[in-house]
């Protein structure tokens, strides 16, 4: 197989990869992760006494309710206490961006699992038992379920929002083709296999601790404080890590922690609730569905001239993230192509969903997937690939987003062609051919998935991170940031950058909890940014002590603290080694009474946006790459299987390959489960039918890509970047919609009279119908 | 009092019979390395090891969910969680595969698969990349890092090259597991059994349905378990019939050798059954009884032509055809005090073939959208025999009636079958929900009807004698 030259080169390349993963730093959790020793909530020793709580939710997605029974609930042996929205001392709110979602239902519910009461009792069993106790008089209201359905009736979170550049009016004018199309994008359920839940216990003097499992420490003290009615340094966060988060846990592991919370608050005792599966699926908002309609103009020579597109965002019952997501989305209309005339529009439609939220991509994938789908679809009746006229729009150095930023530093175009190049395209299209021409039951199709994600919160004022480090006596160093550990590998990285400062070993450093009385004021950890911010503290952080150590060290040396440098456990006086170890210097930091303790502050710099006018520079950088999917259809059964993923990704200078692979792989993974298995499914009564693991199913081991090959493309990286590896969180994840158009030129392949579908996910259902769909009359 | 080991502790515990073995492990343990993911047996999280002690005086380790075990099934065992594969101040050589390959982000899922890979080092299974595959096919990541995860796998597979059998000195060696499991088979004979008090209740065997739907009220009620009942238990093989204790689990099947003789693809049909923790659990009876119009064992049995014997206390007996077992969504002909003994069928002989089918939204560990299952005896290119059976399509696990006898006696042609799939579709009456719409099911039906023919006839057909397009 491996014939030819470009083979060679790539094979060269892989093992390079390869050998230098071997190499990389391992993640430094993993000691305890493969022991069953990482303690999350759940595993946090309780005190004496604890309480565990359940939640009450409504049964109805829209209604007045006219009677709750309590009684036979409130009597049950072992019961403590149900709490409803009568009890909360501060304010009955917790919608982050807009005031619009109560804690507890009061008068009315607005979806299928909204919280109305929490049970509280001695064990969960008896909570449980308890909510089967409780009967409920709901009024029904007219339920909405579809984003259309609520711009039909008027019923929006907030006002839309418009980019615009260019003037794409005028601009279909002078196209050759124009095509018109509507998309739908299904949701996405995180399912992080830890599902949400909090501790909260009771300190003296009325202050309350709560370990909570969340991605926002802030936004769990902020709320609490205020449903509470109080101060905010009366309550301290703490985040051990997280069993997956994904988005799920940056808004909505907070309604837990501050119902365990006013629990604590009322009983003076721990309360633990940690919701079970069901509960969780129930309850918790996803990815958003998205309903578009676009309207796309090519030159002859499949130019895109001009782009319009409405978004029209299912955002649930309650804002909770989306009108940042509905911004993201616009941000990434048009991926990584350069379209001279763009005009998007975004509307958060309110919906009797529950509120839908953050997940890896946060708007992003939703966006890229309607542009997507026009240049497929555009393709499919010009008549050429879509692969012709994405490659003849690619963004190029010095090009304009819609948002006014202008490119720098593209990788667009290299990306493209490098994975054009090292897969060797023309005996990739040639295999492809030749397998269909040669195979009548099984049919291949290929797509290629450029991707562009611009790096930094669209909430300028949200880019800040802080690091406080602490040197012990004995040398060993203790840090704490806002990140919190969720498996992107965060803890590895900042213990990477303290390493490479001090230059001591890994072992001599630890990182905290998460924790808000270290570290205050936090942006969560999300928007890929958590290393690049604070990685950035750490590092000055770091930084700013070494200088005060060098004075340490060229006071003892009589030089100057520029001739000191630190080295390998050593202290180097103009490159020559001392007999000064690392702790030996503290200990002489010590008896000067030096501060061994640093906080430091990092945020990032020229970013800005203006939202009156839309337009500004948002992103400190932009994370670029190309993947070709490759799928296998079973035309007998409508079975899908992935040969292969090719990924060619702009990592910057990783700073942790290994880590950082881990990254690519699951984001790309967890891309094509959004756009192929993952079915998310309410009835029109507003009820979850995807309700648990077996109606609502995720990749497992076997129906992953069977190949995998990220290269990675050798760039320069950024300097916002920290130390020039880029962020890898969620780029990655669009390439996963490459999957979905793959499957459909499989399709093709086996039916010409197949009309493609911009419906995601491609369930095997839609596979087997559109193998079988007949020519419209 | 349920009697077991823990890792290297005995256990006694006045513990009700029916909590799951996660809950013990978890709260009453404070083992918390078992996580809790779903509790319903689809992710694997909760994985720990049952070693039994057997005839020979080994012991034999598997892989469960312990989120939906009742407690009492671990009477008599060694039951191994993540903490119990823990060696002192290093880690075993498949916790180091997985770190090795960066097989771990979150952490959550990672013990899980720690203790199922750990699972496939002590099993007598063949040592290789398929099987070790095999062995965490019901582990769910979300992270999604399954290439890491693969990559260890394989390093797992490297190290056990020169695994000897059943050697638990050779795994002690080489870091596999720690060396009390040298201890346990001489602790397991000596632990003090008495037969556990088994309550009036709820029949429970493996517990693989019944704890996904009813958990709540299993905990707290009394349970009857009947996994260790000896007259539920084996596989026989007389003559022609083969006849399947009920307590038997998919795994004693895939593990039969017999039995993969006589249908060299059993395994690539179990394959698409759960995954290894639940085909360890899960019970053919349970399956049974359990009435799903979707599953996987009841249809493959129903073209079997199955016969079931029934019985009351192991006294009274009577014997049912499968085919006429059911009734009605969820109701069969099996009153109260009635346990399903065993199924009993005709083996293949040299003119008959069978293949089973199925589609699911993901191609393992999930429910059916369609599931198929034909066993036709064929001679001098005649019909001589045939039994369809489908699932997913009417209320009950279907026997094609109508179908099956229509194909009695037809030349095995084209036209027969095309002729069979309109009755077939006759026959079915779909309902549209969340596992795909009547249209889509009605539409694989056909399709899995016809891939029947084609994986068993591949000389004789082709889909272009069925479909358009191809």
């Amino acid at each position: 197989m491996h014939k030819n030259k470009s083979y060679n080169i790539l094979d060269a390349k892989l093992d390079a990869e390869y050998t230098a993963l071997k190499k990389s730093i391992k993640n430094r959790d993993s000691y305890t992760h493969v022991r069953g020793e990482s303690l999350y909530v759940d595993d946090v020793n309780i005190r004496q006494g604890t309480f565990h709580a359940v939640v009450f939710d409504s049964p109805k997605a829209h209604g007045k309710i006219k009677h709750i029974d309590y009684s036979k609930a409130e009597a049950l042996e072992g019961v403590e206490r149900i709490l409803t929205y009568k009890d909360i001392p501060g304010k009955n709110q917790i919608g982050g961006i807009i005031p619009d979602e109560p804690l507890f239902a009061e008068n009315e519910v607005h979806f299928c699992g909204m919280p109305i009461a929490l049970i509280i009792a001695e064990t969960e069993f008896i909570a449980r038992e308890a909510r089967r106790l409780i009967t409920i008089d709901i009024e029904d209201l007219p339920v909405i379920i579809t984003a259309k359905d609520a711009k039909e009736k008027g019923s929006f979170i907030n006002e839309p929002r418009t980019f615009n550049l260019g003037d794409s009016e005028k601009a279909f004018e002078n196209c050759e083709y124009i095509f018109e199309g509507e998309t739908f994008s299904n949701g996405q359920e995180h399912l992080y296999i830890e599902a949400q839940g909090a501790y909260a216990e009771p300190l003296e003097n009325g202050n309350i601790k709560i370990t909570s499992s969340t991605q926002g420490p802030t936004a769990v003290q902020k709320t609490t404080a205020l449903v509470l009615g109080i101060a905010m340094h009366k309550i301290e966060v703490d985040v051990t890590r997280l069993g997956g988060g994904f988005g799920g846990k940056e808004d909505q592991a907070t309604p837990w922690a501050v119902m365990a919370a006013l629990a604590t608050y009322h009983l003076n005792q721990s309360v633990k609730l940690v919701l079970n599966r069901h509960d969780d699926l129930r309850m918790t908002g996803k990815r958003h569905p998205y309903e578009s309609s676009y309207k796309i103009g090519l030159s002859k020579d499949l130019k895109i001239l001009a782009y319009q597109v409405e978004f029209l965002q299912n955002s649930g019952a309650a804002a909770d993230l989306s009108p940042a997501i509905a911004e993201r989305t616009l941000f990434h209309a048009t991926n990584s192509y350069y379209v001279p005339n763009v005009t998007t529009k975004v509307l958060s439609c309110k919906t009797n969903l529950p509120p839908n939220t953050a997940f890896r991509g946060f708007g992003g994938p939703q966006g890229m997937f309607v542009i997507e789908s026009a240049i497929a679809r555009a393709a499919d009746s010009i008549g050429v690939s879509a692969r012709t006229i994405q490659e003849a729009n690619l963004l190029d150095e010095n090009d304009t987003f819609s948002y006014g930023q202008v490119a720098k530093q593209v990788e667009a175009k290299n990306s493209w062609n490098s994975a054009k190049s090292l897969f060797e395209i023309e005996s990739l299209d040639q295999e492809v051919e030749d397998f269909n021409k040669n195979n009548s039951v099984f049919k291949k199709g290929m797509a290629f998935m450029p991707i562009c994600f611009g790096i930094s919160f669209t909430n300028t004022p949200m880019n800040h991170a802080r690091a406080l480090v602490h040197i012990y006596l004995d040398g060993s160093v203790g840090i704490s940031t806002a990140a919190v550990e969720m498996g992107q590998g965060v803890n590895t990285k900042i213990i990477q950058i303290a390493a490479q400062v001090f230059s001591i070993p890994l072992e001599s450093i630890k990182i905290e909890s998460t924790n808000t009385t270290r570290v205050a004021n936090t942006s969560p950890s999300a928007a890929s940014s958590t290393a690049d911010l604070n990685g950035k503290a750490t590092l000055k952080a770091c930084n700013i002590l070494l200088e005060r150590l060098k004075k340490v060290a060229s006071k003892y040396h009589k030089v100057n603290p520029d001739q000191v440098s630190l080295k390998d456990g050593f202290v180097y006086v103009d490159h020559e080694k001392s007999q000064v170890e690392w702790q030996h210097l503290i200990s002489m930091a010590m008896i000067e009474r030096v501060a061994l303790t640093e906080n430091a502050h990092y945020a990032t710099p020229e970013i800005h946006f203006d939202k009156s006018k839309e337009k500004g520079h948002p992103f400190a950088y932009h994370v670029y790459g190309t993947s070709i999917i490759t799928t296998t259809v079973d035309c007998m059964r409508g079975t899908y299987e992935f040969d292969s993923a090719k990924i060619v990704h702009d990592y910057g200078k990783s700073m942790s390959k290994g880590i950082d692979l881990g990254q690519v792989e699951g984001a790309l993974i967890q891309g094509i489960g959004w756009m192929t298995m993952e079915e998310i499914s309410y009835n029109e009564d507003g009820k979850l039918l995807s309700n648990a693991l077996s109606t609502y199913k995720i990749p497992d081991l076997f129906s992953v890509p069977k190949h995998v090959e990220t290269v990675p493309l050798e760039t320069d990286g950024h300097v916002l970047a920290i130390l020039k590896s880029k962020a890898v969180g969620e780029p990655p994840l669009m390439y996963g919609i490459g999957a979905y158009f793959a499957i459909q030129n499989a399709i093709k392949a086996f039916n010409p009279n197949y009309n493609m579908k911009f419906h995601a996910p491609m369930t095997p259902e839609k596979v087997l119908m559109g193998l079988y769909e007949k020519k419209p009359d | 009092m349920i009697t077991f080991i823990l890792n290297n502790k005995t256990i006694k515990t006045p513990e009700n019979s029916g909590m799951t073995l996660l809950d013990f492990v978890r709260y009453q343990q404070r083992l918390t390395g078992t996580k809790i993911g779903c509790r319903e047996g689809d992710c694997g999280a909760c994985t720990v090891l049952v070693g039994t002690l057997n005839s020979e005086g080994f012991v034999e380790y598997q892989s469960i969910t312990s989120c939906i075990s009742p407690l009492g099934n671990a009477h008599g065992k060694h039951i191994v969680t993540v903490e119990g594969t823990n060696l002192q101040n290093k880690l075993t050589a498949t916790q180091h595969a997985m770190k090795a390959n960066y097989a771990t982000q979150c952490g959550f899922c990672t013990p899980g698969f720690v203790v199922a890979l750990t699972g496939f080092a002590l099993s007598n299974s063949d040592n290789n990349y398929t099987n070790a595959l095999d062995a965490i096919s019901g582990n769910i990541c979300r992270c999604t890092g399954y290439k890491s995860i693969e990559r260890a796998a394989r390093d797992v597979v490297e190290k056990l090259e020169n695994k000897k059998h059943q050697s638990f000195s050779w795994l002690i060696d080489n870091d596999f597991i720690p060396a009390y499991f040298e201890t346990i088979p001489d602790r397991l004979k000596d632990l003090e059994l008495k037969d556990l008090n088994q309550p009036k209740g709820k029949f429970v065997s493996g517990g693989t349905d019944l704890y996904v739907q009813q958990a709540d009220n299993l905990i707290d009620n009394s349970v009857h378990l009947i996994a260790e009942k000896d007259y539920l238990k084996g596989i026989k093989i007389e003559k022609h019939t083969c006849t399947i204790g009920t307590n038997s689990t998919v795994s004693d099947l895939w593990n039969h050798t017999e039995l993969n003789t006589h249908f060299p693809n059993l395994k690539n049909y179990l394959k698409l059954v759960s995954s290894e923790q639940i085909r360890n659990m899960a019970s053919f009876g349970g399956n049974l009884v359990n009435a799903s119009p979707i599953g996987d064992m009841t249809i493959l049995f129903l073209a079997l032509n199955s016969d079931i014997t029934i019985t009351t206390n192991n006294q009274k007996e009577r014997t049912v055809a499968l085919k006429n077992f059911y009734q009605d969504y969820k109701t069969f002909d099996l009153k109260e005090s009635e346990l399903i003994k065993n199924i009993s069928f005709n083996l293949p002989t040299k003119h008959s073939y069978f293949n089973f089918e199925k589609v699911s939204k993901r191609t393992h560990l999930d429910i059916a959208s369609v599931n198929s299952a034909i066993y036709i005896a064929v001679e001098k290119e005649v019909i001589l025999e045939a039994h369809v059976a489908i699932g997913g399509v009417a209320a009950i696990p279907k026997y094609l009636h109508k179908t099956s006898a229509f194909l009695s006696g037809k030349p095995l042609t084209s036209t027969t079958i095309l002729e069979a799939s309109d009755r077939l579709q006759n026959e079915i009456s779909p309902i549209s929900d969340v596992r795909g719409s009547d249209n889509y099911k009605r539409l694989l039906a056909r399709q899995l009807f016809f891939a029947h023919f084609i994986a068993l006839f591949p000389k004789l057909f082709t889909l272009n004698d069925f479909v358009q397009h191809a």
